[in-house]
């Protein structure tokens, strides 16, 4: 239920826990600040930088961008449990997300789902035992017209039979699209391990500025 | 009928259509730099309203007269893109997207022309990647081009153009929820007055509009205000997209002038051209989930924005038709539609909250072969109690779910009460032992729950 908290089960971060984000990742951040009035705004575009890149928002992750963008740590948790496509916990390296809305189950995504739990014996918010997929269930997905559907993180796979899934699951390359791509919410293309103190100093000098 | 030109999609299927450069080769881009060069943002808001132009998001507003609420005197407006397409049954805009994304930024343009807009933003629901990278890649080469950004055509104006992804939340589609969510808060609609004209993203003045109302606009000003009456009918102008899915031999996205009737939909030979598999309808959802339902003898109804009010439903909404086939279990089909909203309330106003979620609730226990009769007055009851019609609620959701709800459990009451008559009582009563004692203890009409029975009162 989209009103629900997501997931508490997740310990509040510790005081001297290590940073998570890279300064790359931060500066992606900063790239949005000047599309909004307000830094607040940016949230959302944080929120998508961030967990592309870790694959999902952790509470130090959500303290660290609460820092960036000047807003309270709780606000970010605020906004972050609303929305059903964050997550605070880590999940599979792929997101399985079913379609389970009325023209999906008209055309079988029931038989499809059944498949997908017993093919990968997990039930729905569940993970795989090697860490490959999560399950998700969301409503309409916007593609009726190739119904039953579902998407493995960037990619919708259309018109999907019970006999199918099989062959889907094991393809190791379900989880890519075309070639047309747009980086901007993608990871940063720099090594994570770039905080070293030069490129710390350059930020440090382009915040003064910037303030 | 005539065969009907494609307007909107007229670069369905053009190789490239996706480019600048073909877009342009096919007079793309002419009709935005005509009116930016040679018209005034007054006299584009007078050309929109006299083409009887309406919005296509769902409440079929006129679109100039929403931009002729605008303060006179402002200094920035936001224009807010609504692609947050989630209504069950409803993808007109994703193929909008996909196929032709410089249609829609040249309709941005000369809307954002003539609402003086400062900064457009495109919501994207998130769940579009693949329409967001073909629309960024788009935007990228529009700016490249000097459409978007400073001087553009080498006038004075200027105004930017950004992409904001959502993040999976249906109530992001209502214009305020878009607001607060865009302002990187939980999607919460606001409470109206002040409208998003007044006081909108950041507390300026802003103009929410659907994908496929912007689509027009480029057709409209290239073509004339009257070819653009010339179709459709007189209260609803101009050609529409129209979705169906279900099981029907093509279920797809068309384009024919507004007003053609719910039976052409389906079984039209230029549109869904029949069932599958030799199958019956039981009755079709004609304009996305939160409209309601006609039944089979109903399908002559015509599909514009006024005729299907005789038919008590809610509006056109998206004119996206979900077949539901003879074969469907019917009260599956109410616990789904239930369920959608129950999920998707935002959990703001109580009527709103609850009685979605104890409707999905009664209706999951008729689906598992646990209902009474007095369920069904039971639900019908909720409907009439929840939403903005009676005047219990911020934004139109609770409205969207007692429309399809009630239409149903009026319309099949009969299939209903068949099932419950049906029902082994035996068995009723292990599910409901076994369902949360909440719903077995639902109190029915004055009745004391069972597990009460006995006690003190
Ligand atoms: C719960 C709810 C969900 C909505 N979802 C959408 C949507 O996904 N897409 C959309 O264009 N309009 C949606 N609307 C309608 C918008 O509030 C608004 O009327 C529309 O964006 C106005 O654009 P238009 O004038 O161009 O039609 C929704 C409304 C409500 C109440
Ligand atoms: S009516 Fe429902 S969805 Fe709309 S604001 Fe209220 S609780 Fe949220
Ligand atoms: S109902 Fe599954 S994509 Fe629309």
């Amino acid at each position: 239920m989209a009103w629900e908290s997501i997931d508490r089960r997740t310990p509040v971060f510790a005081e001297d826990a290590e940073p998570v984000l890279s300064e790359g990742v931060k500066q992606k951040i900063r790239a949005f600040f000047d599309r909004y009035e307000t830094k607040r705004a940016a949230l959302l575009p944080a929120l998508h930088v961030v967990q592309n890149t870790y694959g999902h928002v952790s509470y130090q992750a959500m303290s660290e961008i609460a820092e960036l963008l000047e807003i309270p740590p709780s606000a970010v948790l605020d906004t972050l449990t609303f929305y059903t496509h964050f997550w605070d916990h880590p999940k599979g390296r792929k997101v399985i997300v079913a379609c389970r809305s009325l023209s999906c189950q008209l055309m079988g995504s029931e038989a499809v789902l059944k498949t997908l739990k017993e093919e990968l014996e997990i039930d729905e918010h569940g993970t795989t035992e090697d860490g490959q997929y999560s399950l998700l269930t969301e409503e309409c997905l916007a593609q009726c017209d190739d119904a039953p559907c579902l998407l493995i993180d960037e990619k919708m796979h259309k018109r999907i039979k019970p006999e199918s899934v099989k062959k889907l699951l094991s393809d190791a390359k379900n989880n890519e699209i075309g070639d047309h791509r747009s980086d901007l919410f993608d990871p940063p293309s720099e090594p994570a391990a770039d905080t070293n103190g030069e490129i710390e100093k350059t930020s440090d000098v382009q915040e003064m500025k910037e303030s | 009928m005539a065969k009907f030109e494609p307007v909107l999609l007229k670069n369905l299927g053009v190789e490239g259509s996706r480019t600048l450069k073909v877009y342009r080769s096919r007079g793309g881009y002419a009709a935005a730099e005509k009116v930016i060069k040679e018209m005034t943002p007054d006299t584009v808001i007078e050309s929109v309203k006299a083409s009887g132009l309406r919005g296509r998001g769902g409440a079929g507003f006129p679109a100039g007269m929403k931009w002729s609420f605008l303060p006179p005197e402002r200094k920035v407006t936001y224009f807010c893109i609504n692609a947050d397409e989630s209504e069950p049954g409803t993808y007109c805009n994703r193929v909008l997207m996909e196929n032709d994304p410089h249609q829609l930024l040249e309709g941005i343009l000369i809307a954002g022309f003539a609402t003086k807009t400062t900064v457009a933003y495109i919501y994207m629901r998130v769940e579009f990647h693949e329409q967001f990278h073909i629309m960024q890649t788009a935007l990228d080469e529009a700016y490249k081009a000097g459409l978007f950004g400073k001087k553009i055509f080498g006038t004075d104006l200027s105004m930017e153009c950004y992409i904001h992804r959502g993040a999976g939340a249906y109530v992001c589609g209502e214009e305020t929820g878009l607001i607060e969510s865009l302002e990187g808060k939980r999607g919460w609609p606001r409470i109206k007055p002040p409208f998003p004209a007044i006081e909108g993203v950041f507390q300026k003045p802003t103009v929410v509009n659907n994908v496929e109302t912007l689509c027009c606009l480029p057709h409209i000003f290239e073509r004339g205000v009257d070819w653009f009456k010339s179709i459709g009918t007189e209260n609803s102008t101009g050609p529409k997209l129209y979705t169906i899915s279900g099981p029907v031999k093509r279920p797809s996205c068309f384009e024919a002038p507004l007003g053609i009737t719910c039976r052409d939909l389906i079984f039209g030979d230029d549109f869904g051209q029949g069932m599958l598999d030799g199958r019956k309808v039981k009755g079709c959802i004609p304009g996305g989930l939160s409209v309601g339902v006609l039944t089979e003898a109903e399908l002559d109804c015509k599909l514009d924005f006024d005729d299907v009010r005789n038919y008590g439903l809610l509006g056109l909404g998206t004119a996206g038709a979900i077949v539901i086939p003879d074969d469907a279990d019917i009260r599956q089909v109410l616990a789904n539609i239930a369920r959608f909203y129950s999920s998707e309330s935002c959990g703001q106003c109580t009527q709103c909250r609850e009685g979605t979620n104890w409707m999905y609730k009664i209706a999951l226990r008729i689906a598992l072969g646990a209902g009474r009769i007095s369920d069904l007055d039971l639900i019908e009851n909720i409907t009439n109690n929840m939403g903005m019609m009676p005047g219990l609620s911020i934004c139109g959701l609770p409205d969207g779910a007692a429309f399809p709800i009630r239409t149903i459990v009026q319309k099949f009451r009969g299939e209903f009460e068949d099932h419950i008559r049906r029902q082994d009582p035996g068995y009723t009563k292990t599910v409901l032992k076994r369902l949360n004692p909440a719903v077995y203890e639902l109190p029915v009409l004055g009745r004391r729950p069972e597990s009460l029975v006995g006690q003190p009162e």
